[in-house]
């Protein structure tokens, strides 16, 4: 993996926790960040990667990056409204 | 409860006629879910579904009449927690079992990371899913409004319909 990894304004470690914690989760902290922000989000769901595309594509909110990183995933959003 | 703006959120209409621990999750999980998402959420809590919405609601589960209940332990060696323990079913009829097949589901769900029932519906709640109440239902069982959170709302079957109509989405669990 040798993309350019955005910069996230604010870091979400949803590791440990199982659907729909990591979905509802990130819904609340992208809210926390001003709209263009980015929110770096940390899952160790397997689940996690469809869903958070199907979740990234209901709210708009868009998915930069998404990647494993030491046995997890990683999801960068940029908070668009 | 009619849909008439077309920049509206999607919808989702969920009905939730079961109270058991192991049902009272695809309501919740699907309306926390669809409510992070965006969309507007209600769930028609209705027969024993209608319990989930109780101040005090303790679901349990029996695996009596169950017979795709994984029996597993939620604790020990990973090769004892693998084993799926052939339980004969007149055991499962004794008493405190459904106590202890309770425990052990919620243990287990636990351990896997994932949340409680009171803290899905709390999820719920906060994330604004109307809960309604099935008036006839709570005529039946003798429950009332007092007896539930008070966020919920109490409505009939026309009601959910009407909502359900204009939904996305429409599920009976």
């Amino acid at each position: 993996m040798t993309t350019t990894i955005p910069e996230a304004n604010k870091v979400l470690d949803c590791s440990g926790m199982l659907c729909p914690i990591p979905v509802i989760k990130t819904s609340r902290a992208i809210k926390e960040i001003p709209v263009g922000q980015v929110l770096k989000m940390i899952s160790t769901d397997p689940g996690a990667p469809p869903d958070m595309e199907a979740w990234s594509r209901q709210t708009g909110n868009e998915l930069l990056d998404s990647h494993q990183e030491e046995g997890k995933f990683v999801f960068y959003f940029r908070r668009v409204k | 409860m009619s849909k008439s703006d077309p920049n509206a959120p999607k919808r989702l209409a969920l009905i939730a006629s079961k109270g058991t621990l192991d049902w009272a999750y695809p309501p919740f999980i699907l309306a926390s879910a669809g409510a992070a998402m965006g969309w507007e959420v209600a769930i028609f809590h209705t027969f024993y579904g209608l319990t989930l919405l109780l101040k005090d609601n303790q679901p349990e589960v029996s695996p009596l009449g169950n017979p795709a209940m994984p029996m597993k332990m939620p604790f020990g060696p990973d090769g004892f927690q693998k084993i799926s323990w052939p339980i004969p079913t007149a055991m499962m009829a004794a008493p405190g079992f459904n106590a202890l097949a309770t425990n052990l589901m919620k243990q287990t769900f636990k351990n896997k990371g994932v949340a409680s029932i009171p803290e899905l519906r709390a999820l719920c709640v906060e994330g604004g899913v109307n809960m309604i109440a099935c008036q006839m239902t709570m005529d039946v069982f003798g429950f009332k409004k007092e007896d539930f959170i008070p966020e919920c709302t109490v409505a009939g079957a026309a009601t959910f319909l009407e909502y359900a109509a204009e939904a996305e989405v429409q599920l009976f669990i």
